[in-house]
């Protein structure tokens, strides 16, 4: 997906690829939260357990629908079978759990031994009689987020094409969550809803954020059909071809993919729904794929704006530094830069100028029109570098994974741990503050220690 | 394969990674797939590090899967050796590269060619050895390293030093209150006289290594980490060590009275008795602690104590010996070192288990309903989940087990500072009396245990009723001793009568 494409004045970079970001693996710890009938077994070696359980801290001791398939030396050497041993495994959690799915996630090890999981999947699935979906999302080929876009563009085969009867009443959960128990001549009433073809969204959000931005395309009368994934395995939008799909996150883009090529739906292209800026543009491109007028989207987004000036006032004319690990970096940086913030650079572990076009597009009318230089956009980008960069430039925000955050600190300059953001509630218009309060935390608690003069807590610091 | 959701030692390379990043100036690249420089964050998070965690990694993608790492590897070092000039670069393989089998000695070698610092590759291997087998190897690579490389240059330092000296080997970065307990042992040698010549890994410098030789002895206050180097010294210039963990008000004394049989058999001629008494009687709270009334009130409870090696036979010790603790169960997850772990603990204890699985020794507490639990972070949630107390002994650990404040576990600060874990542990003594004779204030209902089994009995309502009178914390035991009781007379109702029956019949 990265063909060349039409000239932009964004400035795009690529470096060595040495940065810290998080395995893509961790993506099970929130979808097996949000895919309530699921388990997602994980094939690797205590490498990776150990990763899940210290990044995911005390969520593993709640019993977590995930587990780790722990490769040992046998299995390297295939001294044993590998259809046995996930059978057996897989048995056991059928027995324990009875989920409705196993997620099988692929690993380095089971790449680098290429063990055929897609190969194996079917035929353990007949045998057992629970749907397997085979995700690859190994630290090989993906960063952090990109493990959900693996999941999801797997899940995406499994949609199914046509509505059985008998499970439309299951089906329309997010119809009912919406209409809150009204009678059914209400919901006939009000659900007036525009002639447009079907549209399904893509990316996996916390439930009230799903609630949340449904609410707001019914408001300009579009129907949601459904959102992949469901909040539950079983439920999983029909998809048939010419539907329209649009993604809510920026590292989604093997699952729009696979929902254009294999499922042959149609993409459309906007910004992300994140910031009140990225939300109206969202809604408005959806609005202008369906021929619909878009109402009132003026005065939502000023009176959000208006909402959130306490905070605005605490980052105008600061800047920001992005070095990259989850692949929300142009959304934030574009909401930010709306803000009234500078940005000089942004670290993406992944740029996708094809599936992030609408956005980078704003991008850069944003830039135009807050008058500010359009930031470096570095992909795969060398944390050694950026660290020699970031003394140079002493931006006033610096968002980082939490391998730099302490360090950075301690040498005087302000950290915002990225990572938070992937777990934030951060889509719609509402959730605009949520956001400011993530970004603006270091600098609230700058203001309330400034005068106690031990912002360098570094002998000789390499500054 | 094997179905685990939790393990108790990391992987290899951690170990490595942990005993590199503990020295000052060396630098460890792993040759890893994006993502698993984890161990940076953990670093940084628990320890709180104000400076760069000294790893980085040599990145295995999707090309070096189909060409090999070729110049990748040695340019990643060659260009951290400009970078930075640490002293020494670790090459430190994973998982990943442990099958890949690459050449990575030949990378070592082309990149020493153009560093102007030290290049070595650990030694260890995945599928092998756990985190702390790996430390310990590591830790005894660049001894073994630097010793050798002294001895090519004529550099090894002649004879002893003039008063008995000591190298405190095993402290590092990660490892359970590593840090207080150093500052304690360097009071303790003080306190004796002791000169510390040098303390390895922690914030030394590989430059220094070849100074090891000039102490008097060794002391290895934990069994995981620092054996290997110990015995390679005692192998190569016959330096006697001394391996007893000074937790503990007995071992301590048992440790330093090692230390002076040691230095007295070099011509020091120093006692320490006295002073063993003095500390114990007067200084150390501990042993007062178990005269103590307080101490009284834990005569004969029930204890379950699981954690590595060094400290669960130690707690096992402390519980069992000087406190009057009944040690139901001591157990270990160091499989690798097993005999040793039974050899110290099997008469302080009724049972011993040895185990990696968090699922047998959950089921264990469950089933034994211990008052306290002394444990890692895995056995606290477990008692969290059945209502039991735990103190954490042991890694795995969590934040909040890297305390600010002075904590140690060694010598005889450290014996204050486990008289008080193991006090807070257990419900207070009066506490528990209060609520036994006023039948408990708390009423709730009790949790299903989903750990153990569930029982099949009925309760009828005056029963359920009464159970529910009983203080929560000996709650459970008294419901399970009931249907025991039930079970064995092949009763299918509990009543008030079998119940006192019941009660009667244990002497619950």
């Amino acid at each position: 997906m990265t063909v060349a494409q039409e000239p932009t004045a964004l400035n795009f970079e690529c470096e060595t690829g040495n940065y810290h970001t998080f395995c893509p693996i961790s993506c099970v710890a929130w979808l097996y939260q949000k895919i309530e009938d699921s388990f997602f077994l994980v094939i690797g070696t205590k490498t990776c357990g150990y990763f899940l359980q210290n990044a995911m801290g005390v969520m593993i001791f709640a019993e977590p629908r995930y587990a780790m398939a722990e490769l040992e030396e046998a299995d390297i050497s295939a001294k044993l079978n590998d259809y046995e041993e996930l059978k057996r495994l897989c048995v056991q959690i059928k027995r324990d759990r009875n989920p409705s799915v196993i997620v099988w996630i692929g690993t380095c090890t089971t790449e680098i031994i290429k063990m055929d999981l897609e190969g194996l999947a079917p035929r353990l699935e007949a045998e057992i009689g629970i749907p397997i979906v085979t995700a690859r999302a190994n630290g090989l080929d993906y960063a952090f987020t990109q493990g959900e876009d693996t999941v999801l563009a797997a899940m995406a085969h499994k949609c199914p094409t046509k509505v059985v009867e008998a499970e439309k009443e299951e089906r329309n959960a997010i119809k009912k969550l919406l209409n809150f128990g009204r009678k059914n001549e209400d919901i006939q009433q009000d659900a007036e809803y525009a002639d447009h073809p079907p549209l399904v969204l893509f990316g996996s959000l916390p439930d009230p954020v799903v609630t949340n931005l449904t609410l707001e395309l019914k408001k300009q009368g579009i129907q949601v059909s459904g959102w992949l994934p469901a909040k539950r395995y079983t439920e999983l939008p029909v998809i048939e071809q010419g539907y329209y799909v649009c993604g809510v996150n920026p590292f989604l883009s093997r699952t729009a993919t696979t929902l254009m090529r294999r499922r042959k739906c149609k993409l459309i292209g906007a910004p992300f729904p994140i910031g009140p800026d990225g939300t109206r543009a969202w809604i408005e491109k959806i609005c202008s794929v369906f021929g619909i007028e878009p109402k009132g989207l003026d005065e939502r987004e000023a009176k959000i704006w208006e909402g959130v000036e306490d905070y605005l006032q605490l980052v105008r004319g600061k800047s920001v530094f992005f070095m990259g690990d989850n692949l929300l970096e142009v959304s934030l940086a574009r909401f930010l830069i709306r803000c009234g913030m500078t940005c000089p650079e942004i670290g993406i572990p992944y740029m996708d100028k094809r599936y992030q076009k609408a956005e980078l597009d704003l991008l850069e009318k944003t830039c135009k029109e807050m008058g500010v230089p359009t930031p470096r956009i570095v992909e795969k980008p060398d944390n050694y570098n950026q660290i020699q960069r970031i003394y140079d430039l002493k931006p006033d925000l610096v968002i980082t994974g939490m391998a730099h955050a302490n360090p950075l600190e301690a040498r005087g300059i302000n950290t915002k741990w990225s990572v938070e953001f992937t777990f934030a509630q951060m889509h719609g218009f509402t959730n605009a503050r949520d956001i400011l309060e993530l970004a603006t935390r270091p600098l609230r608690r700058n203001n309330n220690l400034k005068d106690l003069g031990w912002d360098k807590l570094v002998k000789e610091a390499k500054v | 394969m094997k179905l685990a959701y939790w393990m108790y030692a990391g992987p290899a390379h951690i170990g490595t990674l942990r005993v590199a990043s503990s020295f000052k100036n060396v630098h460890a690249i792993m040759h890893a797939p994006l993502g698993d420089d984890y161990f940076n964050v953990m670093r940084s998070m628990l320890e709180r590090e104000r400076d760069f965690t000294p790893v980085t990694a040599s990145i295995v993608d999707r090309n070096v899967l189909a060409r090999g790492s070729q110049e990748k590897v040695v340019d990643n070092i060659t260009r951290k050796d400009a970078e930075e000039q640490p002293d020494l670069i670790v090459l430190t393989p994973t998982c990943t590269s442990s099958i890949l089998q690459e050449d990575l000695q030949n990378f070592v070698d082309r990149a020493q060619l153009d560093s102007k610092g030290d290049v070595m590759l650990a030694d260890v291997n995945h599928y092998r050895v756990n985190e702390l087998q790996a430390a310990d190897r590591t830790l005894q690579q660049i001894v073994e390293y630097y010793i050798k490389k002294a001895r090519k240059k004529d550099e090894l330092p002649e004879g002893k030093t003039e008063k008995p000296s000591v190298n405190i080997i095993g402290i590092s970065t990660l490892g359970f209150h590593n840090q207080h307990d150093c500052t304690e042992l360097k009071r303790l040698m003080a306190d004796l006289g002791i000169e510390v010549n040098e303390v390895i890994p922690e914030g030394a410098s590989v430059n220094n290594l070849k100074n090891l030789p000039k102490a008097w002895f060794n002391l290895v206050p934990y069994r995981e980490l620092g054996l290997m180097s110990a015995n390679y010294l005692q192998e190569e210039f016959g330096m006697p060590f001394v391996d007893i963990a000074p937790m503990g008000v007995v071992e301590t004394a048992r440790c330093i009275r090692k230390i002076q049989e040691v230095i007295n058999a070099q011509g020091a001629n120093v006692d320490y008795e006295e002073f063993i008494n003095e500390q114990t009687l007067y200084v150390s709270q501990a042993a007062w602690f178990s005269r103590s009334i307080d101490c009284q009130n834990l005569t004969g409870k029930k204890a379950v104590v699981f954690g590595d090696n060094t400290h669960a036979a130690a707690m096992t010790k402390i519980l069992a010996r000087e406190m009057g603790i009944h040690v139901v169960m001591a157990g270990t997850y160091c499989k690798y070192d097993a005999d040793w772990f039974k050899e110290q603990v099997s008469e302080y204890c009724d049972e011993v288990l040895i185990s990696d699985d968090n699922g047998a020794i959950g089921d264990a507490i469950a089933r034994i309903e211990p008052s306290a639990i002394f444990g890692t972070q895995m056995e606290r949630h477990v008692g969290k989940r059945l209502d039991i107390p735990c103190g954490v002994i042991a890694s795995p650990i969590h934040i909040q087990n890297f305390p600010i404040g002075y904590k140690p576990f060694c010598g005889y600060e450290g014996t204050n500072q486990i008289a008080d874990l193991v006090y807070n542990s257990f419900t207070l003594g009066m506490e528990d009396h209060l609520l036994e004779i006023f039948g408990g204030h708390d009423t709730k209902e009790v949790i299903t245990k989903g750990i153990s089994a569930d029982s099949d009995l009925n309760w009828n309502r005056e029963a359920q009723a009464e159970l529910n009178k009983i203080p929560g914390f000996v709650r459970g035991k008294v419901k399970r001793n009931t249907e025991k009781f039930a079970r064995d007379r092949d009763l299918s109702e509990i009543t008030l009568e079998v119940m006192y029956a019941a009660k009667e019949a244990v002497g619950a």
